[in-house]
């Protein structure tokens, strides 16, 4: 008998000890999300929201690199476009243009834009020193806002890329409809 | 299972008969057949959604079902026979096995054990029934990738709470045979004395409780983010989609050894018997199932080379991959050894035992193939792929349950099973399974993508031979009923040593294994 309530009481240790490594192992599964972010900021893989920085400034005139602008928006009820459709610019030269984006609600939304670029190639070397997608914006109601874009096209940018098409997506920060900040959304 | 009770009322069982006896059991028999019948009852729901997705491939062009169905049949093929069939199966030799091998008179915690069963049949009706919910079933692919995952209808949210029950079922289920292993050993069974299966299982038993969770969190995001206004993962918020596939991939690697080390444990058992000589390298078997498991927590990006990662994080998750082989040769190296010379002769179980070890370590090798980054990078989401893991997974886990179940019939029921219908049984299936899946590596390398209802002409040849071995293989798996069923029925006598060369604290107990086992515990020398 006393050697039965013993393994008992050993095997409830057992029990409390593996469990709560279980629910540890729970917390570590959310504990990965800000270790995600960190790796990925340190590593510069997912470095959208930062600016860039042009170390080479030699601007090469043998070359033309056409970029189109696009804009998109994503289940927001803004408008938004580019106020030019195209420029034409020499790898290493600084350039700037800009967007127009409205809000259509009768109060204050606040989104974020993430570019792209086609070819997909051309993103690395696309080096934004300015840009509005590096905050999230908020509008007032009806406001409308101008916002710049300056950018540099690095010159090692590959010889046979002649047309750069750079696109934003503005999307609504869940939480949707919380002032400010947007609860629950992670920035 | 009704087929079995009159066999265990022989036995020394007191207490409610009939259904209440099923539901209120805290035996570790009972719940072992339990989770056998369940598993299998999975395991054809499992095929038959299978079998629909390869009567959509038979010929190109759309014939049976629409796309969107057969997106759902394809991940919830995956989950039903992950969740559903592979591991409750393993979990039921767990209950039967491990407390007559160590000389336990239960498990640990009789009570919870009934508990983690009776979670899974109401996870396997909400997984089921989410095909007839608005929307169906959900059809992100058995990974539940985000964003799709986000964005699908209710059918998701079901899943997603099937998902949460079967975990606990399994975290309690896993806690339950580490604690048994750990504390309720016979006198005298050192940990270096267990039967292989043992070993086996507790380091499954430890990768789930380190796992489960993991995808459990994963999921309760993807809930989260869909109804809460999150966005872990949802781009329009700032989240990452690619985030979820590293948390996914963090368990679903370690997912993978949770679902072939317990048939390493089974393999193990069954060689030595039928070779009639013990296992070579015991020692250096339970150190490869560790290393395996360790370095189960650092190969997960490996199914993500096309996310965009670094080259240095490729380089190092292609390399750590590869070392996994290493282990996985030592065991099966010590099978071959062990066979070498053995007085071997082939019943059922080793002739599944010896099939495992063919085809499973050809999936073994598809598996080094995969990688190498620059060749998964072609391969990554084609057939090949699809080719890999059901070899590793049918002809791994799958053929281990079955050499298993032959295996320890006897023990069960008291009956020798039938060695034609047995043999029948593992010559259709082997045969029927290369048929099935040997194309598919063909159809990969050629380019035919994954989860796609319908292809260009060039690949219909062997998409056709594809779905005439995976209805062989199918229909063959009646085959398995069909000998389950005689063996409980009846049969040759089985004595306590069923299996001549049989080793191990199971083999001293009568056949039928009564009802109450190791009351006193055995002394092991």
């Amino acid at each position: 008998m006393s050697t039965r309530a013993r393994i008992a009481a050993e095997n409830r240790r057992l029990l409390v000890r593996l469990a709560v490594a279980a629910v540890v192992m729970f917390g570590f599964g959310f504990l990965l999300v800000p270790f995600y972010e960190k790796i990925c900021e340190v590593t510069g893989i997912n470095n959208l929201l930062k600016p860039d920085t042009a170390a080479n400034t030699q601007i090469d005139l043998t070359r033309t690199v056409t970029i189109q602008f696009d804009a998109n928006i994503h289940d927001l009820p803004w408008q938004f476009r580019p106020l030019q459709t195209q420029i034409s610019v020499h790898p290493g030269e600084l350039a700037t243009v800009a967007y127009e984006v409205s809000n259509t609600r009768s109060e204050p939304v606040t989104g974020q834009a993430v570019p792209s670029y086609g070819p997909q190639l051309a993103g690395q070397y696309f080096r934004k020193l300015e840009c509005f997608c590096f905050a999230k914006q908020t509008l007032a109601a009806g406001e409308k806002r101008t916002m710049p874009v300056a950018f540099v096209v690095d010159p090692g940018l590959p010889a046979d890329v002649t047309v750069i098409t750079l696109s934003y997506t503005f999307f609504e920060i869940a939480g949707r409809r919380v002032a400010g900040d947007g609860a629950g959304g992670r920035s | 299972m009704a087929a079995v009770m009159p066999d265990h009322l022989h036995g020394e069982h007191h207490g409610p008969t009939g259904l209440m006896r099923w539901i209120t059991t805290t035996n570790h028999k009972d719940i072992g057949t339990m989770y056998l019948v369940f598993s299998f009852i999975m395991f054809l729901s499992g095929g038959v959604m299978a079998l629909t997705i390869r009567a959509e491939l038979f010929q190109p062009g759309l014939q049976v079902v629409q796309p969107e169905f057969f997106n759902q049949l394809t991940t919830m093929h995956g989950l039903v026979m992950v969740f559903g069939a592979i591991m409750p199966a393993f979990v039921g030799f767990a209950n039967w096995q491990i407390p007559l091998m160590i000389g336990a008179c239960d498990m640990a915690f009789a009570r919870m054990n009934n508990w983690s069963f009776w979670l899974l049949p109401p996870a396997a009706t909400l997984l089921i029934g989410s095909f007839f919910v608005p929307g169906g079933a959900t059809a992100a692919g058995w990974t539940l990738y985000a964003p799709l995952s986000v964005q699908m209808g209710m059918g998701m949210d079901l899943a997603i709470f099937a998902i949460h029950i079967m975990g606990v079922s399994s975290i309690m289920g896993a806690i339950n045979i580490v604690v048994t292993i750990l504390n309720m050993r016979a006198p005298g069974m050192t940990m270096m004395k267990m039967p292989l299966f043992c070993w086996t299982w507790l380091i499954t038993a430890y990768l789930l409780i380190a796992v489960m969770p993991v995808l459990a969190g994963a999921v309760t995001m993807v809930l989260t983010d869909r109804h809460f206004g999150t966005s872990f993962f949802s781009a329009a918020g700032g989240g990452d989609p690619v985030m979820y596939q590293h948390i996914f991939w963090f368990f679903g690697h370690p997912e993978v050894y949770i679902m072939i080390l317990p048939a390493f444990g089974i393999i193990s058992q069954i060689i030595p018997t039928f070779a009639r000589k013990p296992l070579f390298g015991y020692a250096s078997m339970v150190y490869a199932t560790s290393s395996i498991a360790i370095l189960s927590f650092s190969v997960w990006a490996h199914h993500m080379f096309t996310t965009g990662m670094p080259a240095a994080g490729q380089l190092f998750f292609m390399y750590a991959t590869m070392l996994i082989a290493v282990p996985t040769g030592v065991k099966v190296f010590n099978w071959v050894a062990t066979m070498w010379r053995g007085s071997m002769t082939f019943e059922t179980p080793m002739l599944f035992a010896v099939g495992f070890i063919f085809v499973f370590t050809m999936g073994g090798f598809t598996g080094l193939i995969c990688a190498i980054a620059p060749i998964d990078i072609q391969v990554q989401d084609t057939y090949y792929v699809v080719a890999h893991f059901h070899y590793v997974l049918v002809a791994g886990s799958l053929f281990a349950i079955f050499a298993g179940a032959y295996y320890w019939l006897p023990k069960w029921t008291g009956h020798m099973p039938d060695e034609r219908i047995g043999k029948l049984h593992f010559w259709c299936s082997i045969v029927f399974f290369n048929i099935t899946f040997f194309p598919m590596h063909f159809l990969g390398l050629a380019g035919m993508p994954r989860r796609i209802p319908d292809y260009a002409l060039q690949f219909a040849d062997f998409n056709m031979l594809a779905s005439i071995g995976a209805f062989g293989f199918g229909l063959s798996q009646l085959i398995f009923l069909a000998a389950v069923v005689k063996c409980v029925r009846g049969g040759e006598k089985a004595a306590a040593r069923a299996w001549e060369g049989a080793e191990g604290l199971e083999w001293t107990v009568p056949s039928p294994a009564p009802h109450h086992t190791f009351e006193e515990a055995p002394v092991v020398k």
